[in-house]
């Protein structure tokens, strides 16, 4: 017969594993001897047997019989793997709800709830770069504290410094619903598909660090950060409200992050002063890994699914009805984008920058143009929808 | 007659979840069902003596006034299912490990906490332990009550962590409890390890059942008593109310379990007493 000696320890301070090892190795309907010298233990081996479903049976206060009961096996009798853990092989096409927020390859108690997740196809959000691009991401977060030289010397002209704080207070906002929109989607993902979650969620924190060092940097100076237009918000509400994943995606990470990239890379260049030279380099280095996961889900989704492309070209020419009446981005930002270039108020360096700015906004347009060609629309086609892109950039 | 009612006692708030549950899953097994709760088990034996319900799911205590008041009235009552939890219950007078009380003899002229006046288990079957013992309750002891609820019979674990306070505190020589109790406040921390040990252990009795009188719908409980007997713990949607109500498995009924509450209950009339008070 099996035995569990518990000697003098007391079955309430670990004497319980003991008993229950003995019991994991026994089959049902198996005796257990189980036998100890602690005060008590044949009282609660006994209510412990009762509420656990073993029968009990006491020889003398110091040696007890259980007999295992079923209640175990019962509990795991319905019980399913979530998928695998190995990726992506172990990956499900199409995870049930009930797995709910199980490790994959998990075994799951039959009977656990539905969870309400929206997104479950894998080939709406999976890509084989997912685990790549999570584990870079986490291999690059940076310090604000450390990574910006707060301390070095900024004391530009009035006009300049009013022209970065402006600057910097669209990029805030544009920030910002870079933050809330892959948020939205990582709450309703099943997290089976671990990876695009943790993908979202290094995103949305590398959002955070953008939000605050761009912040930073407009308050360095000056006591409150410069304006927000109705058209650049009108432009970003499209994109908060947009419910569908792929074109929420297509929209914020393909386009519009795409666009920031060429943006942040000119105001790193141009930069005035080092804060601004490195707040945009460190954002810069994260959008590039945003750019990179959008453009990787999306190039697989539209493989698997003949149909993406045409829903993506709709939802491009739907957006850009929605925003053709409205200005798109501030006059605002454009000057303080050409004063930056500039670098002065003199008459050839106002023609510079005017140049530069012309310049990066033709780069943004090939930009979008090649990485949409890149996703599968035809070169014509890459280069009429680049173009109808939000004045906003973003 | 729409529907068969039981009749069960809301000594804690998810005593609603429990029905509700159970409620759910025999209407979705074909037996009409309702149930009904009661603030005490007075009410409810009287409830059930009135036709107001079929079947109560009654404590020990509930099912000795069922009986004895069936026996008088010319009527039979039936124990129909119990839990397999219910089954072989024993209680225990716990005293400081570090006190002074080392035997039964020694709680004479000391202070014994009990649970509710109304509990088998914390007052009703220690204390007639103690009494086959020579250790007359009030006489040779003094008995400190902890009467959360009355009515309840017990059900409430109040009074018995109330009573184990009191033996922490000194305010008490012993504490009356449940051995599952002893357990339970292990792991709350009300009970350190090795504060109390136990100086008695009553034999062992049974708890709760499902009572039904003669005279009801017979199909109507049949089909419940075979419901109640094929729920399986393999069930997803049996697990949880068995984890709820604290049970693995529905079992028949038996009342050899009940003698020695009964002993104790006729100790001195207290059975006939509120025997009159429900027929009141
Ligand atoms: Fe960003
Ligand atoms: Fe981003």
């Amino acid at each position: 017969m099996r035995h569990a000696d518990l000697h003098d320890l007391p079955f309430e301070e670990g004497g319980s594993l003991l008993v229950k090892r003995a019991l994991r190795q026994a089959q049902d309907g198996e005796p257990v001897r189980v036998t100890g010298t602690a005060a008590d233990l044949e009282i609660l081996l006994r209510a412990w047997c009762r509420a656990e479903g073993h029968a009990f049976e006491s020889r003398d206060p110091a040696t007890m019989v259980l007999t295992k009961g079923p209640a175990a096996a019962q509990r795991w009798s319905g019980a399913e793997r979530a998928g695998e853990a190995a990726s992506p092989g172990g990956v499900s096409e199409r995870p049930p709800r009930r797995w709910g927020l199980a490790a994959r390859g998990a075994l799951v108690e039959a009977g656990t709830p539905e969870f309400g997740f929206a997104l479950v196809d894998k080939e709406e959000v999976w890509s084989e770069a997912t685990g790549r691009l999570y584990a870079q991401a986490a291999a690059n977060q940076w310090d604000p504290a450390s990574a910006i030289p707060w301390d070095a010397a900024v004391n530009l002209p009035d006009e300049i410094e009013d022209a970065v704080v402006q600057v910097m207070t669209y990029l805030i906002e544009n920030e910002t619903a870079a933050l809330l929109v892959p948020s939205r989607f990582l709450a309703q993902l099943h997290p089976h598909f671990r990876e695009v979650m943790q993908v979202l969620a290094v995103q949305a924190a590398d959002e955070a660090r953008h939000i605050e060092v761009f912040t930073r940097r407009a308050l360095l100076n000056r006591p409150r950060p410069g304006l927000s237009t109705a058209g650049g918000q009108a432009s970003l509400k499209t994109l908060i409200d947009e419910p569908d994943f792929a074109i929420a995606s297509f929209l914020l990470s393909v386009l519009g992050e795409g666009t920031f990239l060429s943006l942040l890379w000119f105001l790193a260049r141009f930069a005035p002063d080092p804060v601004t030279e490195a707040v945009c380099r460190m954002a810069a280095q994260d959008e590039a890994r945003h750019v990179a996961f959008g453009m990787a889900h999306l190039r697989e989704h539209a493989a698997q699914d003949a149909g993406l492309l045409g829903r993506l070209e709709m939802a491009v020419r739907r957006r850009h009805r929605e925003l053709q009446h409205t200005a798109g981005l501030n006059a605002e930002v454009f000057d303080a984008l050409l004063l930056i270039a500039a670098g002065s108020w003199e008459h050839e360096g106002l023609r510079l920058g005017h140049d530069r700015v012309t310049r990066l906004v033709a780069e943004m347009h090939e930009g979008r143009t090649m990485r949409l060609s890149r996703l599968g629309f035809e070169a014509a086609k890459a280069a009429e929808l680049a173009g109808l892109h939000t004045r906003n950039f973003m | 007659m729409q529907e068969l009612i039981l009749g069960a006692v809301a000594y804690d708030p998810k005593v609603v979840t429990i029905w509700d549950g159970f409620k759910d899953y025999f209407l979705e097994q074909g037996l009409p069902f309702d149930y009904v709760l009661f603030t005490n088990y007075e009410r409810q034996v009287a409830a059930l003596f009135d036709g107001l319900i079929h079947v109560a799911w009654n404590s020990p205590l509930a099912w000795l006034e069922t009986e004895r008041m069936a026996g008088l009235r010319g009527r039979h009552a039936e124990a129909i299912v119990m839990r397999d939890s219910d089954r072989d219950l024993t209680s225990v007078i716990l005293t400081l490990a570090s006190g002074p009380v080392k035997a039964v003899e020694d709680l004479r002229g000391k202070r014994v906490a009990v649970g509710a006046s109304d509990s088998p288990q914390a007052t009703l079957i220690p204390l007639q332990v103690l009494a086959r013992q020579g250790l007359v309750p009030g006489r040779d002891f003094e008995v400190l009550g902890f009467d959360r609820f009355a009515g309840k019979h017990g059900d409430h674990i109040g009074g018995e962590r109330d009573a184990v306070r009191a033996l922490l505190t000194g305010a008490a020589d012993a504490a009356c409890v449940i051995d599952s109790n002893v357990l339970a406040f292990g792991q709350e921390g009300t009970l350190p390890a090795g504060k109390a040990v136990s100086l008695l252990a009553t034999p062992p009795y049974d708890h709760c059942n499902f009572s039904v009188l003669d005279g009801e719908p017979t199909a109507w409980i049949e089909a419940f008593r075979t419901l109640l007997l094929n729920m399986s713990y393999a069930d997803p949607k049996v697990r949880p109310l068995f984890e709820l109500e604290g049970l693995k498995q529905w079992l028949v009924g038996r009342t050899e379990g009940y003698r020695l509450l009964a002993e104790a209950v006729d100790r001195d009339g207290y059975l006939d007493k509120r025997i009159e008070g429900i027929s009141r």
